[in-house]
């Protein structure tokens, strides 16, 4: 990437349309999978924190309810905001690694391998490391994607 | 961050710290110590920094630890440390309200925003924005976008730095606070020009250990003069603030009026959707070389600030348990000398040495605090600036990548200039107007674009340029017609009153604007390439990480 001028429009060097690869099930699956995932626990998380907001402004009594010692309801809550936190942050990651990543990667080595031996002019069946072949053109080609 | 900021900047802040000034030799000395340690590794990294991606995205050779701890250097503002601290020491539970929002927010950036980021990006939040869209309008919207917010944030960091440095070494002259202004300025305008960065990572994590360091240590003894007893630790502090129960419950500071209420709703919205949006925050996202390293490093800097947080409870309940609300009050009207004073408190006192050193260890830390995160905003815009505005628009993408880190440098030096000229012309401006905007806007402006761009087929290029800037407008306006701005003895302009807008946080209502702006300019407007073909390639990009830099 040395004095290549970024042309703004990031993409792949001979225009490759994705929209065969963003219709395939293979692609579908792996959407529908992070969506269903991340989506309602979003949602969840939200809610849960703007109750803790509202019960805060509006349901003091309740707040100030002890439950042991000098801890009342409202630091349980607030605490229990810190532990939700960090549970989801642990549970996405380990749903992230068992069930996006390998699917996530089987699907980018595809497409790598097909991008190469489109642009190589080599037959199917070329699995090559894109890295390892014709170095020149594949760093300019980088530089453009 | 709003309001435990809100007295950085107050008159009463010029009050020197009691026995602050007599330890000042011994702040400098660890002061300077941390200014030439930073230098010296800023310069080691300058040495390393040979093309663009080194300078804006350091190389993408962090480990996802490495960035998680920088990401939480650039998080965990003076405004958290001191502000959280002494909002705790004086208004209780409250206090604790702001820090369980500045950490749920990491969730939207983990979920939604790190990886997708990572994977179709390359330098600045610019890039996934505009990548589906007609260049140069969405370009300029992102850069313009970036700008304000980080300048905003900037500046509340800036004035912030006059106050607190000037309080905690006793300086009260006008003269002597700007100083101390030019002066952090020119450190930070150092650290970014020559470790573009590279640099400043390092100077983030370095600051992030000390700031760690030192809040564990005071934690520590803190709960050991309680015998590790939290429910004892939260009794006394009720009792020493002269509040009683209600110290420990919510309401002391946002619960006086429906309107207080409602405000703190939306500022706690904002909070919430404003990190993810935060463009010196983003562009940590591409210092790493893979997605899952992203991921790593929002992990990571979920749990190093999470637990930073949980021990601000022991900063802030200590604080109010040990020493007299007024002690505090006198010292800083609202409270952010909380910390460093319970620091020479549980050392052993005011005339003692332990005192001594745990008030000037914990008063370098605030310095080196506020240092890096200025340092890593004035990079966030410099770099938009300059791969943005200047190669992408002014340049039409024929710029050279030597061109374009010059402009980034160059750009560094301007906006570090504008910061210190703002910050002394500022200096009695109200930060919480300032800091709350910057999370407002960032969350109003950004957020909806790039949750859109990223997961919303039928976005164009009308909608996004209408959520950017009808965010950005409407969450300005607001607060210029706000109390922030007119109307009330805190405000900017105390003398004159044109505020029709009666919350200080203008979140609640341009949030949801800019999203709405979002769908509506998408259903009325027509871009075929931003949903087709360009969309395909961004939506397989961003979730396999094919052909990521």
């Amino acid at each position: 990437m040395d004095t290549a001028p970024e042309h703004a429009p990031s993409g792949p060097p001979d225009g490759r349309d994705y929209t065969d690869v963003q219709n395939s099930a293979e692609f579908g699956e792996l959407r529908s999978r992070y969506r269903t995932f991340v989506f309602p626990l979003t949602v969840a998380f939200i809610v849960w924190y703007l109750l803790y907001v509202l019960l805060s402004n509006y349901a003091g009594g309740f707040m100030g309810t002890k439950v042991a010692g000098n801890l009342n309801v409202a630091f349980v809550l607030g605490l229990a905001q810190f532990v939700t936190t960090f549970l989801i942050a642990w549970w996405y990651s380990r749903f992230a690694a068992a069930k996006l990543d390998p699917k996530a990667h089987a699907l980018k080595t595809r497409l790598e391998a097909e991008d190469l031996s489109r642009t190589t002019g080599a037959g199917i069946g070329h699995q090559a490391d894109p890295r390892d072949e014709d170095k020149g053109e594949l760093a300019g080609q980088e530089d453009d994607a | 961050m709003s309001a435990t900021t809100h007295a950085l900047a107050a008159p009463t802040a010029q009050l020197a710290a009691e026995g602050a000034s007599e330890h000042r030799p011994l702040i400098i000395t660890l002061f300077s110590l941390f200014v030439v340690i930073t230098l010296a590794v800023t310069v080691w990294a300058g040495r390393r920094t040979k093309d663009a991606t080194d300078f804006y995205a350091g190389g993408r050779q962090f480990s996802g630890f490495q960035n998680g701890l920088a990401i939480s250097g650039d998080y965990m503002s003076a405004a958290s440390f001191l502000g959280i601290a002494g909002a705790i020491a004086l208004s209780g539970y409250d206090g604790f309200l702001y820090s369980i929002g500045f950490l749920v927010a990491w969730l939207v950036a983990l979920l939604l925003v790190a990886e997708p980021l990572r994977n179709s990006g390359r330098y600045t939040m610019g890039d996934v924005l505009a990548y589906r869209m007609r260049q140069r309008p969405v370009r300029t919207a992102a850069g313009v976008s970036t700008i304000i917010v980080s300048i905003f944030y900037l500046l509340a960091q800036m004035v912030g730095a006059g106050a607190l440095v000037a309080l905690l070494l006793g300086i009260t002259g006008e003269t002597g606070k700007n100083l101390i202004v030019v002066f952090v300025g020119i450190i930070m305008i150092l650290y970014v020009t020559i470790g573009g960065m590279k640099g400043t990572t390092w100077v983030q994590m370095i600051k992030a250990c000390l700031l760690i360091g030192g809040t564990v240590i005071i934690t520590v003894l803190v709960f050991h003069k309680f015998n590790w007893n939290l429910s004892t630790l939260l009794g006394a502090a009720a009792e020493n603030s002269g509040k009683g129960a209600a110290f420990l419950e919510p309401g002391l500071k946002y619960g006086a009026t429906a309107t207080s209420k409602i405000d703190f709703l939306s500022l706690g919205i904002a909070l919430v959707l404003g990190t993810a949006g935060l463009p010196h925050i983003l562009i940590r996202f591409y210092t790493v070389p893979t997605a899952k390293a992203a991921r790593k490093s929002v992990n990571w800097a979920i749990g190093i600030i999470g637990v930073f947080y949980l021990m601000t409870i022991a900063l802030g309940f200590g604080a109010a348990a040990l020493l007299t609300p007024k002690t505090i009050t006198d010292s800083n009207a609202a409270g952010n000398t909380a910390a460093p004073l319970l620091a020479q408190e549980i050392g052993g006192g005011a005339d003692s040495t332990g005192g001594a050193v745990l008030l000037a260890m914990i008063s370098a830390v605030a310095f080196a605090t506020i240092l890096a995160v200025v340092a890593g905003l004035t990079l966030a815009s410099s770099s938009s600036f300059a791969h943005d505005l200047y190669a992408n628009v002014i340049r039409k993408g024929q710029a050279t990548e030597k061109e374009e880190v010059k402009a980034a440098r160059v750009s560094a030096v301007i906006i570090g200039a504008v910061a210190i000229g703002l910050g002394i012309f500022a200096g009695k401006l109200n930060v919480a107007g300032l800091v709350a905007l910057a999370f407002a806007v960032a969350a109003s402006a950004n957020l909806p674009t790039l949750l859109y761009s990223l997961f919303w087929k039928r976005f164009t290029t009308t909608g996004a340029l209408w959520s950017i800037y009808g965010g950005l407008v409407s969450s300005v306006l607001l607060v210029f017609f706000s109390p922030v701005v007119t109307g009330k003895e805190t405000s900017m302009f105390p003398g004159v009153d044109f505020a029709w807008f009666p919350l200080e946080n203008p979140g609640l209502i341009s949030i949801p604007l800019g999203f709405l702006l979002g769908w509506v300019g998408s259903l009325l407007s027509r871009d075929e390439a931003a949903g087709g073909k360009k969309y395909a390639e961004l939506e397989i990009r961003s979730m396999t990480g094919l052909g990521a830099h």
